[in-house]
Order: C-alpha cells, then sequence, then structure tokens
C-alpha cells in the first residue's frame, strides 16, 4: 500500500506545495532587516572594536610600557619602544598597533595590569591606505581621549563579570 | 494606425510605409516588453527577499522602484571582457541569439481579441519553434567561451531543453486536439463563453502542470538551473561574459520567463478572457468601469501572466537545484508518458464532445 500512496504523493506534488506554502507564510512575515547606517543593533559592553589608549584622570597616560600586551598578541600586531621619561618612571617611546594584523582577540586589554590599553565598541574606522591602518601611540591615545566616557562606562557594566 | 498615419506616410514607395509600419509595431511590442523584463528582476529580487525575510533593494529611488534602471546603466557602462581564446564571432553573437528568438515569439502573442503583431494560423508552432531556437545561444556562447565551466553549463542547458521541449510540446498537442486550432487567438476564443470553469486548465489539469514546470525548466530557471548551477559550475554558460553581453542574457532569460507565463495564459487560462464572462448577465458588463473591469481584455491577461509569473519567483525562493539525472528522469519516465496518456484522455473528451467544454 505504502508505494502506491507514495506515487500519489509524489504523482500530486504534495511535498513541494508544503515547501511552498513555508516560504509562502515568510513572504508576509515580519522582516528582521535593519537599515544599517539609520539604525543599529545593540551592541555588547564587551565589544571588541577598535584600540584606545587611556589616561588617568590627572592627564598622566595610563601606560608603563610593561610590554605584556605585546608579549601576549598571537598576531604580532604590536610593537612597543620604552625609554625612562626626566621622572623616572618608563613610558612607551613607541607604541603601534597594526590593524591589518590585530584578529581583535582583546588579549591585550586582558594582560593590561594598569587598564591602559582597550578595546572600544567603536568599529566604523576607516583608513584611505595601508599605512594608516598602522595606529600609533598619539593616535591611540586620541581615541581614548574622545571615547572615554563610553570606555569608562562599558569597563564598569561588564566589571562584574570580570 | 494605418488610417492615421498614411497621410504622412503617404509619399513613400508602398513597400517602405509597409516596413515603417512593422517597425512601429514592433518598438510598440519591444518596449513595454523590455520594461517589464527590468521591473521583472525588481519584483524578483524583492519578492525573494521578502521571502528569505530580507527587505530586497530600497536605495536607489523611493522604495528601490529605480533599482533596474541603475542596473541597466551599470552594465551599459561595464567592458565586455573578450577571453584570448574564444571565438570572437560566436562569442559576439550567442547572447543575441539568445534575445532574439525570446523577443521574435512574441509576434504572434495575442493581447486581445485581434490585437496580435502578426496573426499567424501555425502561431503555436512558431512560439515552439522560436523557443527552442533560444538553446543555441546558450550551446554556443558555452562552447565559443572555451572555459570547462561554460563548456559544461551549455552541454546540460542543451540537453534539458531539448528532453523538455517534448513534454512541452506534447501539452501543447492536448491543447491543439482540444481546440482544433494553431492560431493562438482562437486558442483562446475556444475557451470562451464559461467564465473560468470553460477554460482549459480543468480539463488538461496534468497537460498543464507539465506544460508550467517544463516552461520552468526550458527557460533554465530554478529549481531546473542546472545550466548555470553558480555552486557548482560557477555560472554555466555566461561564466566570461561581461557588461551588456551579459545582460543580453539576461533579458532573454526574463523575456522567456513572461513568454511562457503568457503562453501558459493563453493555453489553459483563457488568455484575455474574464473569469466571469459568459457567467454574469450582460447588464452588469454596460456599468461604466466595473463593466471594464469584469469584462474580457488585456488586464486579464497582463493579471495572468503576473500569476505566472510570481510561481516563478516562488519556485526559485523555494526549491534547491535538482540533480542533473533526476532532472532528465523527470523530463524523460514522468512527463512523456504522463501526456501520452492524457493526450488519449483529451481525445476522449473531445470524442464525446464532453460538456462544457468541448460541446
Amino acid at each position: 500500500m505504502k508505494p502506491v500512496i507514495d506515487f500519489i504523493r509524489s504523482l500530486f506534488l504534495l511535498e513541494l506545495w508544503k515547501g511552498l506554502s513555508v516560504t509562502g507564510r515568510y513572504l508576509f512575515g515580519r522582516k528582521i532587516t535593519v537599515q544599517y547606517p539609520e539604525e543599529k543593533t545593540p551592541l555588547s559592553p564587551r565589544f571588541r572594536g577598535l584600540h584606545a589608549l587611556r589616561r588617568y584622570p590627572n592627564g598622566e597616560e595610563r601606560c608603563i610600557a610593561c610590554k605584556l600586551c605585546e608579549a601576549v598578541c598571537p598576531a604580532l600586531a604590536i610593537t612597543i619602544e620604552s625609554e625612562p621619561r626626566e621622572d623616572g618612571t618608563r613610558r612607551t617611546t613607541r607604541y603601534d598597533i597594526d590593524l591589518s594584523k590585530c584578529i581583535f582577540c582583546g588579549f591585550c586589554e586582558e594582560a593590561c595590569p594598569v587598564d591602559s590599553i582597550v578595546e572600544t565598541d567603536f568599529f566604523e574606522y576607516h583608513e584611505e591606505t595601508r599605512a594608516d591602518f598602522i595606529m600609533t601611540k598619539e593616535k591611540l591615545l586620541a581615541h581614548g581621549d574622545r571615547m572615554e566616557p563610553r570606555i569608562a562606562a562599558n569597563l564598569a557594566a561588564r566589571a562584574k563579570y570580570q | 494606425m494605418r488610417e492615421l498615419l498614411h497621410p504622412w506616410l503617404g509619399f513613400l514607395p508602398p513597400l517602405a510605409e509597409e516596413l515603417i509600419y512593422i517597425l512601429i509595431g514592433i518598438v510598440i511590442l519591444v518596449a513595454p516588453l523590455m520594461l517589464c523584463v527590468a521591473y521583472l528582476t525588481y519584483a524578483e529580487r524583492k519578492i525573494i527577499g521578502y521571502m528569505q525575510v530580507r527587505i530586497g533593494p530600497n536605495r536607489v529611488g523611493p522604495r528601490g522602484w529605480l533599482q533596474p534602471i541603475a542596473d541597466a546603466l551599470k552594465l551599459m557602462f561595464k567592458e565586455i571582457v573578450l577571453p584570448s581564446a574564444s571565438n570572437r564571432f560566436l562569442f559576439l553573437i550567442a547572447p543575441m541569439l539568445v534575445l532574439g528568438p525570446a523577443l521574435a515569439a512574441w509576434a504572434v502573442i495575442p493581447f486581445d481579441a485581434g490585437v496580435v503583431l502578426a496573426d499567424v494560423n501555425a502561431g503555436l508552432l512558431y512560439v515552439l519553434a522560436m523557443s527552442s531556437l533560444g538553446v543555441y545561444g546558450i550551446l554556443l556562447a558555452g562552447w565559443s567561451s572555451n572555459s570547462k565551466y561554460a563548456l559544461l553549463g551549455a552541454l546540460r542547458s542543451g540537453a534539458q531543453v531539448i528532453s523538455y521541449e517534448l513534454g512541452m510540446g506534447f501539452a501543447l498537442v492536448g491543447v491543439l486536439v482540444a481546440a482544433g486550432s494553431m492560431n493562438l487567438g482562437e486558442i483562446v476564443m475556444a475557451q470562451a463563453g464559461n467564465g473560468f470553469i470553460g477554460w482549459y486548465w480543468l480539463p488538461l489539469l496534468p497537460l498543464f502542470l507539465i506544460y508550467f514546470i517544463s516552461g520552468v525548466a526550458e527557460t533554465n530557471r530554478a529549481p531546473f538551473d542546472l545550466a548555470e548551477g553558480e555552486s557548482e559550475i560557477v555560472a554555466g554558460f555566461h561564466v566570461e561574459y561581461s557588461g551588456m553581453a551579459f545582460a543580453l542574457f539576461f533579458l532573454g532569460e526574463y523575456a522567456n520567463m513572461i513568454l511562457v507565463s503568457a503562453m501558459a495564459s493563453l493555453m489553459f487560462m483563457g488568455g484575455w478572457l474574464s473569469p466571469v464572462e459568459g457567467l454574469v448577465p450582460e447588464a452588469l458588463l454596460s456599468v461604466p468601469v466595473l463593466g471594464w473591469l469584469l469584462g474580457s481584455g488585456i488586464h486579464w491577461l497582463i493579471l495572468k501572466i503576473a500569476f505566472f509569473l510570481f510561481f516563478f519567483l516562488w519556485f526559485r525562493a523555494t526549491f534547491p537545484r535538482y540533480r542533473y539525472d533526476q532532472v532528465m528522469r523527470l523530463g524523460w519516465k514522468v512527463f512523456i508518458p504522463l501526456t501520452l496518456v492524457w493526450l488519449v484522455v483529451v481525445a476522449g473528451m473531445v470524442l464525446a464532445k464532453l460538456p462544457p467544454w468541448f460541446d
């Protein structure tokens, strides 16, 4: 009996109609497209986007040139050179992150003992040449200065999970 | 039209005047058709987008209405790359061989009683001939590109189109037997008188379904798009094409889709006939606007064509591609036997003068 039923089912294209009804239902379903530049999806406070170097509230840069981030970076994207400053503290003279190497794993910010290097939730950056994708110390500090309120808020939001 | 233009064109020799009339007729037919093709691509992207829970193109112009124009402009300004090892003459003539027959077949399609470019008595044969000619363009495109993917696509397409031509032809022979004419206008008129029940889709239901499915296969549309098969053979026969040459293949494919839909409407769904024609009292048809809407006319044909075109897009959004041997099995071992059996049934129905279709 089963072969006969199967034959009739395939002859009347039953399964194909079932498939058509599924797509037919979705035709009238709610659309989930996000109109990107106008609408944006919410971002997690742990989002890992563009890097920034932070400062203390008194304006002193946090980075102490311990080079832990350089050591942990799996993509070898970070290059650091350091020298003692006039006041005797050790500071970076060069802090480069090559964004075309970076894999945005976030290890650098986890390794940082002074919360200096962080990844912000800003991801809509663009540069015009490949050389511009090497973020120098000045650029990273500028990112930090510009986005400090956002960075601080995100760090506070995720503090209890870390 | 002739009476209107004769005072201006009368000074020309009769042959030249006739030629101008023919050209005007062709332009009147082809220009709206090309516009329909352009907006069919838009409808396709929108409908498939909606079925995939997206919203489709919406950036060019209000709601994306100018998207086809932008696409056309882009394709026109792109370079036509000629592969160095290709056969240039065939490479360039192949897209024209695809588009040409697809447009030529429209000459015999009637849009309303008597509104047809060429009222040929062998219209059905002409349409079949033209729709088979399109495969030459695909074969030549695949061969002249001198690329393995294009050649594979062309071979698949050739075998597939020839196989499905048979099922399609037999399905139309059923219509031929039922209507007793090969003139498309007469076939439509043979279905008149009983509203939508009198159309041939009911007595010829298996042939109708087989015709439409073969039509999908004939136009190389999903789920029968093995000739393109972008996931297996990149883009099949038109991998090497770019710019306007590629656009011609596209235009040909969509013009063929509209043609198959138009043929399905004419053969099985009563063409320009209204579904309530012969069912509502004559007095209702003389009411100003409602009467025109309910009466037979080109708007019903356009509605029916749009209905079938929607199915083309719906299929594409729903079905995965057939495997090659399954396509062949379906064509040769299912469709042809089914049509042959139903041909005998149709002949019996015609002999028995089965009402309301064949009395």
